[in-house]
């Protein structure tokens, strides 16, 4: 029965599922129609970079707590990683199975998130912010000092990428499956996750902690272990970047990239997981393309102003435009026919 | 024994340094809840201007005035265009400048360029003194901590022998009730903006004239801000005095004695500051 | 974004995969990868000025062919490099790709370009020795020396000229410093010298002071290798302690970049030894017009000729030369191109240029002196030329390379 209220008739909820469908065969079909340039360096780039950035938007939009500590969380996987597999600096160094490095690369990466998330959740809003942009920066340092195992300034390059049954896995193609596999099931994780009283919990907690506290709800313990998905996340991102680049620096988890994850997150919208993708291929595009348009100087003026831009006018990002529009439009046409609106 | 009193008196100084860069942060901070992530980019940018008005008017002081000025006008405009009608939005307020000093920090590349920069000290401050046991020694670093106690002295007689400084404590305090009190809050923290801007203006060419000016010293000193704040609690200009001396020491005595992983030692101290006192050391909550 | 931007970007894509096609023939794509963003802005300048000026002086055409210029900016980190590398060879399709400018972009830069065999990398200003002592690639060219080799000569004469012969060192604390480091150590080692203490500085340091206490008192000089606002702000803090043990410098640390900067700290800059691929004040006319047409093109410039604007330089000539050779026949996945390129001898404004078998410049290494000209303005003026100084330096190849990469610890002679 078709309703009154905006948002509640048929057509509106179809349309979102054509969508999505529509969206979905885009993404499959997507690597026939490009050539390979799109395909990995937009593509799965994008898809990359999102999944780090999921982590954020995940705590920020779930748990109410914006953490610049996800791009070093991913750092951790991706260095723990490179340090272990064959690299250009460790000829005919002894390595283990790579299934099983890159199981220590994720453990690492999530007992970072934990960490992490222990010390951090000990603040609140924008001083657990500068706490994790705090972490960060020792992570950072630790990168660039270390020159025994994490091969300080210059990093770990040449890192071998691992085949299955003779395929490369950063063949074109194959790679951006890859990350698309990684992604949507990312993206679920997360979906589901706020569904289960696990995830509310944690927004309980973000819109009122004393009450949940006082229901005798284990906020710092949910709290903490949302850090470790996060840290799950990122090092899932981690460890995808690690093969797309073939190697890792201390300048891939520095300041610039720690905020252009902030940056990619609240592009795309800090309130919807999709928001971290969106944002990403936006930052992506920018940052392929923005030379072709307003040169090869000004990149950081263009990228400042459009996070400025969307800040100020939609902070519900490009993923809450979309949602902005797409609301008005139903209720224009519920309008007409409600009485009660 | 003359290694570590070298190390104690660059520590020293170099507190004095961030004490004047961090005074102007932890004002805003206090009394609007307002992280002014574009706190480095108005240091930089103050250099600048002061570089360019020293180079041209031939004196340093005047490179300090229109430094005072021209970063006093762009934190007043700053606030009113993009800062004022957010008032209360923490977060939204740290992304907007987040993406002021991004824009920032590219337009004064695009107008400065990639060099370095250094302002001419007065002959008076340049050169050094032969101090006992210690040795050698620059008078413009002992100056430092000079500027650094006229700023403290300035900041302690605004906050409590003026209005407009009883003012900004009771925003400390508790900014809800000020309103109430009938005071035009937009327009006082507009006021209070600038002057903070004003501070890390002056700050930059002091920077610049001990050290210099170059790309990325924005975010070298909004973290050391932010530390020094973190640490010595926020809207307070006695905890960013000690906060500055406790990073300040810890940053040279740590390049002195274990310069490996000196630079993870001020970071460290904020994380741990953060997870046990998260007003900081002398801040309370709102 | 505006739908005039967005259809604007739309055509300029589409343009640019049409164009790929239609001008493969008549066109020659040459990309350049510099850093005009982040640390290393100021040499990104430099180094776009210097692809510009070659592309003029060659009307814009090699081999009867258009050439087509592609610019890329990086920031310093490898991995933005890496995606602008990836962007110019595969969607804006260059032939060539000349840069990038900094140590760790050159790393990551020559790793790619063994996953790409048909395009021809060479390299801008990157001067990490692993970059081709190390598991080179093969369509990698470096025509400008490495770290180490700027240094040669400095050794010897600060020994023999100056009769130092207890030096601390004073470095950023990086590859970069290790690798300049070995270069100065080397000769001034074997000669029977003594380094009693190395000070390793972190990057992102502004404050040395405390780096300067820990000088000890009784050596002869203190060579440092610091660059940009670091060797500044180092200079600076040196000076006013009044210490006057005299110093010895890096390429970076009194580079052209260095010495343009105005301020205070250059009053006691003079008479500083150091070593570049570089230098200034020599005779040669070749040498007077490189430094004339500079000045005159590009007014709002430097001084002199950097090091950076002189390496781009010197890769875009090497290209240009090896395309009007083969004729602007990059067919064969470019194997005859290769090959020509593996071969140029130039003859630049800095003696003769050519390449070993890591694809790795041979050339002359100049000490020099910080002097003052006429007008008050510094300069690094020559006072000894070092010939064909080749990677490892003039010694057995295999034992150089044996003793692997230098390190805090490596080389050393206390």
């Amino acid at each position: 029965m078709p309703g009154t209220a905006p948002g509640s008739s048929n057509a509106p909820g179809r349309a979102r599922v054509w969508i999505w469908l529509a969206v979905a065969a885009g993404l499959l079909v997507y690597p026939l129609l490009v050539p390979d340039f799109w395909v990995v360096s937009v593509g799965a780039q994008a898809i990359v970079l999102g999944v780090v950035t999921l982590s954020l938007t995940f705590l920020a939009a779930y748990g109410g707590m914006v953490s610049l500590a996800q791009m070093a969380t991913a750092g951790v996987a991706a260095y723990t990683l490179a340090v272990l597999s064959s690299h250009s600096a460790n000829a005919g160094a002894h390595l283990l199975p790579w299934p099983l490095t890159l199981l220590l690369g994720m453990l690492a990466g999530i007992l970072a998130g934990l960490i992490i998330g222990a010390v951090a959740v000990r603040s609140r809003g924008i001083y657990l912010l500068m706490s994790t942009l705090a972490i960060a920066m020792i992570f950072y340092y630790l990168a660039q000092q270390n020159t025994t195992v994490l091969h300080g300034f210059d990093g770990i390059r040449g890192v071998a990428v691992p085949s299955i049954l003779g395929v490369s896995l950063r063949e074109p193609r194959v790679f951006y499956y890859l990350c698309l596999f990684i992604g949507i099931a990312a993206y679920l994780l997360v979906v589901h996750l706020v569904r289960t009283p696990f995830g509310l919990v944690l927004q309980g907690a973000r819109d009122d902690e004393l009450r949940m506290r006082s229901l005798g709800y284990r906020v710092t313990l949910h709290q903490v272990a949302a850090f470790g998905v996060a840290g799950f996340l990122a090092s899932l991102g981690g460890i995808l970047n690690l093969w797309y680049q073939g190697g890792i620096s201390p300048g891939s988890i520095g300041m610039t990239s720690t905020v252009g994850i902030l940056i990619m997150a609240v592009i795309g919208g800090l309130k919807h997981p999709r928001g971290a993708f969106i944002g990403a291929l936006a930052y992506v595009l920018i940052q392929s393309f923005a030379v072709d348009v307003v040169g090869a100087h000004r990149f950081n003026t263009l990228v400042g102003c459009v996070f400025l831009a969307i800040v100020m006018l939609s902070p519900d990002g490009l993923a809450g435009m979309w949602r902005g529009l797409h609301t008005r439009k139903a209720s224009a046409k519920a309008a007409p026919a409600s009485t009660s609106s | 024994m003359k290694p570590f009193l070298l190390s104690m008196l660059n520590g020293i100084t170099l507190a004095a340094l961030y004490f004047i860069v961090a005074s102007g942060f932890t004002i805003i901070f206090g009394m609007m809840r307002v992280v002014n992530m574009a706190h480095g980019s108005l240091y930089l940018l103050g250099a600048y201007i002061g570089y360019s008005v020293a180079d041209s008017s031939g004196s340093w002081l005047m490179g300090l005035a229109g430094a005072a000025i021209g970063t006093a006008v762009a934190g007043l405009l700053l606030h009113r265009v993009f800062l004022s009608r957010y008032q209360g939005q923490d977060l939204r307020q740290a992304l907007i400048t987040i993406g002021l000093s991004i824009i920032i920090a590219d337009l004064l590349l695009a107008g400065y360029g990639g060099l370095t920069y250094q302002l001419d000290i007065p002959d008076a401050l340049y050169g050094g003194v032969r101090l006992p046991v210690a040795g050698g020694y620059p008078i413009f670093r002992l100056a430092l901590i000079g500027f650094a106690i006229l700023v403290y002295l300035a900041l302690w007689l605004l906050m409590h022998r003026t209005r407009f400084g009883m003012i900004i404590r009771a925003a400390v305090d508790d900014r809800h009730m000020l309103a109430a009190t009938g005071i035009n809050v937009p327009l006082f923290s507009t006021a209070v903006f600038a002057l903070a801007a004003s501070l890390v203006g002056i700050a930059g060419v002091i920077g610049g004239s001990a050290l210099s000016i170059a790309p990325g010293d924005d975010v070298h000193y909004l973290l050391s801000s932010l530390v020094v704040v973190i640490v010595g609690g926020m809207g307070n200009i006695k905890g960013a005095a000690i906060g500055a001396l406790l990073i300040g020491l810890a940053e040279q005595l740590g390049l002195a004695y274990f310069p490996t992983y000196s630079a993870i030692i001020s970071f460290a101290i904020m994380v741990a500051v953060l997870a046990y006192r998260p007003y900081g050391l002398f801040g309370r909550p709102a | 974004m505006s739908t005039r931007t967005f259809v604007k970007l739309a055509v300029s894509l589409a343009l640019s995969g049409a164009m790929a096609q239609a001008g493969a023939q008549e066109t020659i794509r040459i990309g350049g990868l510099a850093t005009l963003d982040g640390p290393f802005a100021v040499l990104g300048q430099e180094a776009f000025r210097a692809m510009e000026l070659a592309f003029e002086e060659a009307g814009n055409e090699v081999a009867g062919k258009k050439i087509e210029w592609v610019k890329e900016s990086s920031d310093g980190r490898p991995d933005v490099a890496l995606t602008k590398a990836r962007k110019l060879i595969e969607q804006d399709k260059v032939d060539i790709l000349i840069g990038p400018v900094s140590g760790g972009e050159g790393l990551a830069v020559k790793e790619y370009a063994k996953s790409v065999p048909g395009r021809t990398f060479v390299n801008g200003f990157s001067a990490a020795q692993e970059t081709t002592l190390v598991s080179p690639a093969s369509n990698f060219f470096r025509f400008s020396p490495d770290g180490a080799q700027w240094q040669a000569g400095l050794g010897n004469y600060v020994y023999d000229d100056k009769g130092y012969r207890k030096v601390a060192v004073v470095s950023g604390d990086y590859s970069f410093g290790y690798t300049q480091v070995l270069g100065f150590m080397t000769e001034f080692c074997a000669k029977g010298g003594t380094v009693p203490e190395k000070i390793w500085v972190p990057n992102g340091t502004k404050d040395f002071s405390s780096a300067i206490a820990r000088i000890p008192e009784d050596v002869d000089a203190v060579y440092v290798m610091l660059g940009g606002a670091d060797a500044v702000n180092f200079l600076s803090q040196y000076y006013q302690t009044g210490s006057d043990t005299p110093l010895v410098a890096g390429s970076n640390t009194v580079e052209q970049t260095v010495l343009s900067t105005k301020g205070p700290f250059q009053r006691r800059l003079e008479g500083i030894p150091s070593a570049h691929m570089v230098a200034a004040g020599l005779e040669d006319d070749a040498y007077k017009s490189y430094v004339e047409t500079y000045r005159k093109r590009f007014p709002d410039g430097l001084n002199a000729p950097s090091a950076p604007y002189y390496g781009y330089y010197v890769a875009t000539k090497a290209v240009l030369t090896a395309l009007e050779e083969v004729d602007g026949d990059l067919s064969g996945d470019q194997a005859k191109f290769q090959e020509a390129l593996a071969k140029v001898k130039l003859d630049t404004a800095f003696g003769p240029v050519e390449l070993d078998e890591n694809r790795q410049a041979i050339a002359n290494i100049y000490v020099t002196e910080v002097a003052r000209d006429d007008e008050g303005v510094l300069y690094n003026r020559m006072v000894k030329k070092v010939s064909a100084v080749n990677q490892v330096l003039g010694q057995d190849r295999a034992e150089f390379t044996a003793r692997g990469v230098p390190s805090r610890d490596f080389p050393d002679c206390p």
